[in-house]
């Protein structure tokens, strides 16, 4: 972690102590981090308070969460006086990697198959009778059936117009090309060249409800979320969970293994299950996120069924205010699917004007129509 | 010539007209130090941009400012080839028809004067300088990846040139405004800070100094006013500094010498930019003047 050169003294150790700690508060530090953390303190000094809080807010922190983790471990691992390394406890072992999830899976996650004389043919019956079953009511290796299956369905991600011109068989006349094609021919004049605007990939933005009434529904749709993240390059497709408060899942969803990231985004989710204040929290959207460019000309996809304990004014605000900012508005409400299902609840009505689609979201089905409407969006 | 001590930098920037914390002075003076990039984040207007123009001030250095914009690329941000005047200059020799071999011609196309040398090159060229790449955020993950490599050596390799690398690295300011999450790589190449909004005494100061031709008196009223208005009311999106600055300036062009609510109604135009947020405004400084 320190140069060979250089002797690990007193206050070192409970310096790197302390990005330890900060580590295991949730902030990823890695050693070059480190190092630069104790190269800024012995800077700035050690024996200065502030300057060492600033230096340790500079090098181990890339966010606002961050900076708020780092000042509560600070304040506890720093209690002791400073100037004193000998009085101070030795930091204690902590583990520095987070152990591998154990398979938090449901047993039969790949055994469904496997246990039948034919799996294939069983596997694709049960798919074909997998489709349109209310993802709530399945016992558990029908879902982890239905887990392989979403993970492995195709993905399209939604496309727009480039800024900028590509060359194309047809399209307007580009003429800087063409003259440069006609004086590489000495001024003969050859071939018309043509451009037109080139396609980009545009945003998709998920907003997961995690809230109690959404328990039964929830998990796939994370997976669903996840798959959707693994189609597209980093950034494209951004997650998020509403409830009571927003979490940014997009990082502990970026694991290959649907497992491992999913294990990893119920880590992070403070409100898994919990109540609902879809207003307040897609205000905390809107503002830390939406209105700076995140939702900007995006596909926005809202999974939740508008279950609001709040004020549904407020949630129609702001759902009008994300649709303002947002290319498209889907909001996926899995009981929509269901037999005499009317959109009465306060919520939910006050957010229907504002949405694009509106769309079921309670079978896989549903959720093949619904990548089917991300992609064309 | 460097700064000693945040302190030291801290007034430097201040007699340049940037007012900083201690902290963000602290943060700073080590990125200097480290020779280290330094990343900023915060609202805007909360003087990202302004720092680097500060410390390119302080310090007498020239500043070079790289905008990032979707889709930039390699060509915008570091060099490019003068293709025009490389032509000419084959035209010109065919008229001439000056002897020499082929070889010798195409060594002349690729020339230094024929370099445009964008911003990334520029600062390279000129250091020590500081180079802002300003709202990184907005540029591709495919760019990313492009700066870190030139951040991480200060270096820039031309094939038909060579490598041209900087005598002493720049001073490297990188802003964003949190559109998406930059990538971990990047980060942990740079010192991070967020830059909040200053507190009353601090913005008094800076709009005293910034535009020195509003009194006191009115200076102190209106970031009273605006730090309320930041504190207490719910608003879309919570005038910064440079709002501050606007609002002082544009009652001050109306001869106003204390703050009152008709005036205060008829420039919110300077302050608030969204009509939700007028509104809301309007409700609040009816209390606010009327205490």
């Amino acid at each position: 972690m320190i140069e060979s050169g250089r002797r690990v003294t007193g206050a070192d150790e409970v310096l790197l102590g302390f990005t330890r700690a900060v580590r295991a508060a949730g902030v990823a530090v890695t050693a070059d981090r480190a190092r630069a953390y104790l190269e800024a303190t012995s800077i700035v000094g050690v024996g200065d308070r502030t300057a060492t809080r600033t230096a340790g807010r500079a090098t181990l922190c890339t966010s606002p969460d961050d900076l708020e983790r780092h000042d509560r471990v600070f304040e506890e691992w720093f209690r002791a006086d400073l100037a004193d390394p000998a009085g101070t406890p030795r930091p204690r072992d902590r583990p520095t990697r987070a152990v591998l999830p154990d398979d938090l899976g449901d047993p039969g996650t790949d055994g469904a198959g496997e246990e039948s004389e034919d799996p294939i043919r069983a596997a694709a019956s049960a798919r074909e009778v997998l489709r349109h079953r209310d993802v709530a009511s399945l016992d558990p290796a029908e879902r982890a059936l239905l887990a392989a299956i979403i993970g492995a369905l195709g993905v399209r991600l939604p496309t727009r117009p480039a800024l900028r011109r590509t060359p194309h068989r047809r399209g307007q006349v580009d003429a800087s090309r063409t003259l440069r094609a006609s004086l590489r021919r000495m001024g003969e004049p050859a071939r018309v060249h043509r451009r037109r605007r080139g396609v980009r990939t545009r945003r998709v933005v998920l907003l997961v409800d995690v809230s109690g009434s959404m328990s039964g529904y929830a998990d796939l749709q994370l997976r669903l979320a996840h798959r959707l993240a693994m189609a597209g390059p980093a950034g494209q497709v951004e997650v998020f969970s509403v409830g009571t408060r927003l979490t940014h899942l997009t990082r502990a969803l970026r694991a290959q293994d649907p497992e491992r990231a999913l294990a990893a985004a119920g880590r992070v989710v403070p409100d898994w299950s919990g109540g609902t204040r879809l207003g307040e929290t897609l205000a905390a959207f809107n503002d830390r996120w939406g209105r700076r460019g995140t939702a900007r000309g995006a596909v926005v996809v809202v999974f939740s069924d508008g279950w609001e304990r709040g004020d549904p004014t407020l949630l129609g605000d702001q759902v009008a205010r994300l649709r303002r900012v947002a290319h498209r508005l889907v909001w996926v409400n899995p009981h929509r699917g269901k037999d005499g299902y009317l959109p009465v609840q306060g919520g939910i009505m006050a957010v229907l004007p504002h949405v694009d689609d509106f769309l079921a979201g309670h079978s896989l089905a549903t959720y093949t129509s619904l990548l089917e409407v991300i992609a064309d969006a | 010539m460097a700064p000693d001590s945040p302190a030291t930098l801290a007034e430097r920037l201040a007699s340049t007209g940037y007012l900083c914390d201690e902290e963000l002075a602290t943060v700073a003076f080590l990125a200097l130090r480290m020779q280290r990039p330094l990343l900023l984040e915060g609202e805007p207007g909360t003087g990202k941009t302004a720092l680097a123009e500060a410390l390119a001030a302080a310090s007498g250095q020239p500043l070079v400012r790289l905008q990032c914009y979707e889709g930039i690329d390699a060509t915008q941000a570091l060099y490019d080839w003068d293709f025009p005047r490389q032509i000419l200059h084959l035209r010109a020799m065919e008229a001439l028809s000056a002897g020499g071999s082929v070889e010798e011609a195409e060594r002349g196309l690729y020339d230094e004067r024929f370099l445009l040398a964008r911003p990334v090159l520029a600062a390279l060229q000129q250091a020590p300088a500081v180079l802002l790449v300003d709202e990184v955020d907005r540029a591709d993950d495919e760019f990313e990846a492009f700066l870190l490599e030139v951040l991480a050596t200060y270096q820039v390799t031309i094939p038909e040139l060579g490598t041209i690398s900087a005598a002493v690295p720049p001073t490297v300011i990188l802003t964003s405004n949190r559109t998406r999450e930059l990538h971990d790589a990047l980060k942990r190449r740079c010192l991070y800070h967020w830059i909040d909004h200053p507190g009353l005494e601090r913005e008094v100061a800076i709009v005293r100094s910034r535009a020195p031709e509003v009194a006191a008196s009115l200076a102190r009223q209106v970031v009273g006013v605006v730090q309320q208005l930041r504190a207490g009311t719910d608003l879309l999106k919570p005038p910064g500094v440079a709002e501050t600055l606007d609002w002082a300036r544009a009652l001050q062009h109306l001869g106003t010498a204390d703050l009152d609510l008709e005036t205060a109604a008829r420039t919110l135009g300077a302050l608030v930019k969204y009509r939700d947020d007028a509104d809301r405004v309007k409700a609040a400084l009816d209390r606010m003047l009327a205490a």
